[in-house]
C-alpha cells in the first residue's frame, strides 16, 4: 500500500482552501461521508424553515397524493405531508444514533476498564456479557420495548442495552494489553491509585479505537431504531421517524411505493455517511487497524 | 479430542444460563408494573390481576424463579397470554419459513461472498477489489427492509418475475417454494455478504504475504491452487469465526426481512407478540434464537480443530 506523504516545507504555508483540498484528497472517505452527515444534521435541525408543513396535522380530504408542487412528497393515508414528515424523522434518527453511542460507549468504557484491570471482577463480568451478546441486538431491545410504555427514551434504553458488551470487550481487551506495559507497573510501584491509574494512563490510550467504534454504534443504532418503528415497537406513532413513516407506507407500497422509499432512502444515506465517517476515522486514528480490514 | 468437545459443550452452559436468568431479569427490572402494559390502556383490575397471576408475578420472586428455571429445564416456554397455547407449540410451527429463509441465506452469503472477497485480496487495489469494497460499505449502511422494498419495487411490480410476498411450502412444489424464497434470502444476504467478503478480504491479504505463498507460486502451482488450497485454507479461522458472529445480524434481519415480506415464520410471530404484548412468546423466541446463536458458535469452534489442525485444545 502507498501512503502518499505530503510534506509541507516552511517556506510556502498552506491557506486554509488549500488543507482542505489536501485533507479531502488524503480522506476522501471521511470528507464525503462527513459532508453528507453535515447535509443531513443541518436539515433535520432547520426542518421548520424548509418549506415544511406540520407533520402530524391531518387533512382527511388531502389523503394519498401524488407528488406535487404543495406536496413535494406526497401524502400519506391520513393526508400528512410525507415531506415534513421526511425533515422532521430525520431528528429521531439523529437523537438516537448519537445518544446510543454516547451511553453505551461511556457505560461500556467504565465496565471495560473495571473488568480489564481487576482479576476478581473479570470472570463474572464477562460471562454476563457473553450471555448478552448471545442475544440478537433487536430481540433485546424488542423484549425491554414490550415491557414498556412506548417513548424515545425508551428506546434509547433498548438499544443502548445490547451495544454494551461490544465497548466493554473493546476496552477489556485493550486495558489487557496495555496492564502489562512498564510505564503501568511504573505508575503502581510508585504508589498510584488504581482509580488514576484506570482514568490517567489508561483511558487516553484507549480512546482512538473508541471514537471509532462509538461512530459505528451510532450507524447500528439509527438502524435499529428505524428497524424497531418499522415493527411497530420503536418511536411512538405520534412522532415521526423514518421508521414508522415506512410502516404507515407499506399498506399502499405497491400503489405508491414512494412512500415507503423516500424515507428508505434518507435512512440509507445517512447510515451510509456515518460508517464512511466511522471507516475514515479508523484510517486516520488507527493505521494498524486500516491496513488489516 | 472427546474432552474438548465436552469442555467446549460446558462451556456454552453459563452463557444459555446467563441468556435465562436475563430475560427473566427484564421482566422484573422494566420500569412500571409489566401485568398492567402488558394488559393495555383498556384493561379492568381484574384483567391486570389475572394476568399478573398467569406470570406468575403474585408471587415471591425466589419462587417465581425456581418453577421459571425447572420449566426451562423440561423445555416448557409456558403459554402464550393471548391464545393459551404452549410457547413451543407455536414457535414448532413457525420454524420451516424462518429454517429455510435463513438457510438459504447463508447459501447465497457464503457462496458469494468468500469468492468475491477472494478475489479482492489476490487483485487488491484493482477495480474489483475497490468494487467489493464499495459494495461491503452498501451492503452494511442499507437497511434490509429498505432492501428489501426495492427489491420488490423491481423484481415483482416492475418486472413481474416474482411474487410480491408471502411463503409456500417445499410440499407445494419447488419452483412456488423456490420463487417465494429468492427476494427474501437475497435482501437478508447483502448485509451478511458485506460482513463476510470484508473479512475474507482482510484475512486473504495477511496470509498472501506469508513465505509459503511465494514459494508455492515458485515452484509453479497453479494460482488457483495457491489461492484456495494455500491462502485459503490458511485465512480461512477468522472468517468462519465471522460467520458464525454474523448469525446473530442475521437473526435480527429474519425479524424485519418476515415482516417486510409477509413470510409467516418465526419473525412474524415476534412482531404479533409485540403488537399483543405476549411477553411468554417474546421470550420464548428469544431463548430458541440466542440457543441457536450459541450451538452454531459451538460448531464453529468444532470447525476451528478442522480447518487447522494446529489448533488443539
Amino acid at each position: 500500500m502507498i501512503a502518499a506523504a505530503t510534506t509541507v516545507t516552511p517556506a510556502e504555508r498552506p491557506t486554509s482552501r488549500g488543507r482542505i483540498v489536501a485533507f479531502v484528497r488524503r480522506h476522501p472517505t471521511v470528507a464525503v461521508g462527513g459532508a453528507l452527515l453535515l447535509l443531513i444534521v443541518l436539515a433535520s435541525i432547520a426542518a421548520p424553515w424548509l418549506g415544511t408543513v406540520d407533520p402530524i396535522s391531518i387533512d382527511p380530504s388531502h389523503r394519498l397524493r401524488d407528488p406535487s408542487a404543495e406536496h413535494w412528497f406526497g401524502t400519506d393515508r391520513f393526508g400528512r405531508d410525507l415531506y415534513s414528515r421526511v425533515m422532521y424523522g430525520g431528528r429521531v434518527s439523529l437523537i438516537v444514533g448519537l445518544s446510543v453511542a454516547a451511553l453505551s460507549t461511556v457505560i461500556g468504557l467504565a465496565i471495560g476498564l473495571v473488568s480489564g484491570y481487576l482479576k476478581a471482577v473479570d470472570a463474572v463480568v464477562m460471562r454476563i456479557m457473553d450471555g448478552m451478546m448471545a442475544i440478537p441486538a433487536i430481540m433485546l431491545a424488542i423484549a425491554l420495548i414490550a415491557l414498556s410504555k412506548a417513548s424515545i427514551l425508551i428506546v434509547i434504553a433498548a438499544v443502548t442495552l445490547p451495544e454494551v458488551p461490544r465497548v466493554v470487550r473493546l476496552v477489556r481487551s485493550i486495558v489487557l494489553t496495555l496492564r502489562e506495559q512498564p510505564y503501568i507497573e511504573a505508575a503502581t510501584a510508585i504508589g498510584t491509585s488504581v482509580p488514576r491509574i484506570l482514568v490517567r494512563h489508561l483511558l487516553p490510550n484507549a480512546l482512538p479505537p473508541l471514537i471509532v467504534q462509538a461512530t459505528y454504534i451510532c450507524a447500528s443504532a439509527v438502524l435499529i431504531e428505524a428497524a424497531l418503528s418499522f415493527l411497530g415497537a420503536g418511536t411512538p406513532p405520534e412522532i415521526p421517524s423514518w421508521g414508522n413513516t415506512m410502516a404507515d407506507g407499506r399498506t399502499y407500497f405497491q400503489l405508491k411505493p414512494g412512500m415507503v422509499l423516500l424515507p428508505g432512502f434518507f435512512l440509507a444515506v445517512t447510515v451510509l455517511s456515518i460508517n464512511l465517517v466511522g471507516d475514515g476515522l479508523r484510517d486516520m486514528l488507527d493505521p494498524r487497524l486500516a491496513r488489516r480490514m | 479430542m472427546h474432552i474438548f468437545l465436552i469442555r467446549r459443550v460446558l462451556a456454552a452452559v453459563p452463557v444459555i444460563a446467563v441468556v435465562a436468568v436475563f430475560v427473566f431479569a427484564l421482566l422484573h427490572l422494566a420500569p412500571g408494573d409489566p401485568a398492567a402494559i402488558i394488559a393495555g390502556d383498556l384493561a379492568t383490575p381484574e384483567d391486570v390481576a389475572k394476568i399478573r397471576t398467569k406470570l406468575g408475578l403474585d408471587r415471591p420472586l425466589p419462587v417465581q424463579f425456581l418453577t421459571w428455571i425447572v420449566q426451562l429445564a423440561h423445555g416448557d416456554l409456558g403459554n402464550s397470554i393471548f391464545s393459551a397455547h404452549p410457547v413451543s407449540e407455536l414457535i414448532g410451527q413457525r420454524l420451516e419459513p424462518t429454517l429455510t429463509l435463513t438457510v438459504m441465506t447463508l447459501l447465497i452469503s457464503v457462496l458469494l461472498a468468500v469468492p468475491l472477497g477472494v478475489i479482492a485480496a489476490w487483485r487488491v487495489g484493482s477495480w474489483i477489489d475497490r468494487f467489493v469494497m464499495g459494495f461491503a460499505v452498501f451492503g452494511f449502511s442499507v437497511p434490509g427492509f429498505v432492501i428489501g422494498y426495492a427489491l420488490i419495487w423491481l423484481f415483482a411490480i416492475e418486472l413481474g418475475w416474482l411474487p410480491v410476498q408471502g411463503y409456500t411450502p417445499l410440499a407445494k412444489g419447488l419452483w412456488p417454494w423456490l420463487s417465494n424464497i429468492i427476494l427474501p434470502s437475497v435482501t437478508l444476504a447483502l448485509a451478511y455478504m458485506a460482513l463476510i467478503a470484508r473479512i475474507t478480504r482482510a484475512s486473504m491479504l495477511e496470509t498472501l504475504n506469508q513465505d509459503y505463498i511465494r514459494t508455492a507460486h515458485a515452484k509453479g502451482l497453479a494460482t488457483n491452487d495457491v489461492l484456495i488450497g494455500h491462502a485459503l485454507r490458511n485465512a480461512a479461522v477468522p472468517i468462519v469465526t465471522v460467520i458464525g458472529i454474523g448469525v446473530a445480524l442475521l437473526i435480527g434481519g429474519v425479524v424485519v426481512t418476515e415482516s417486510v415480506f409477509a413470510i409467516p415464520g418465526l419473525g412474524r410471530l415476534t412482531v404479533d407478540a409485540i403488537l399483543r404484548r405476549d411477553y411468554p412468546v417474546i421470550q420464548g423466541i428469544i431463548l430458541v434464537f440466542s440457543g441457536a446463536y450459541v450451538v452454531v458458535n459451538l460448531i464453529v469452534d468444532l470447525l476451528y480443530t478442522v480447518l487447522d489442525p494446529r489448533i488443539r485444545y
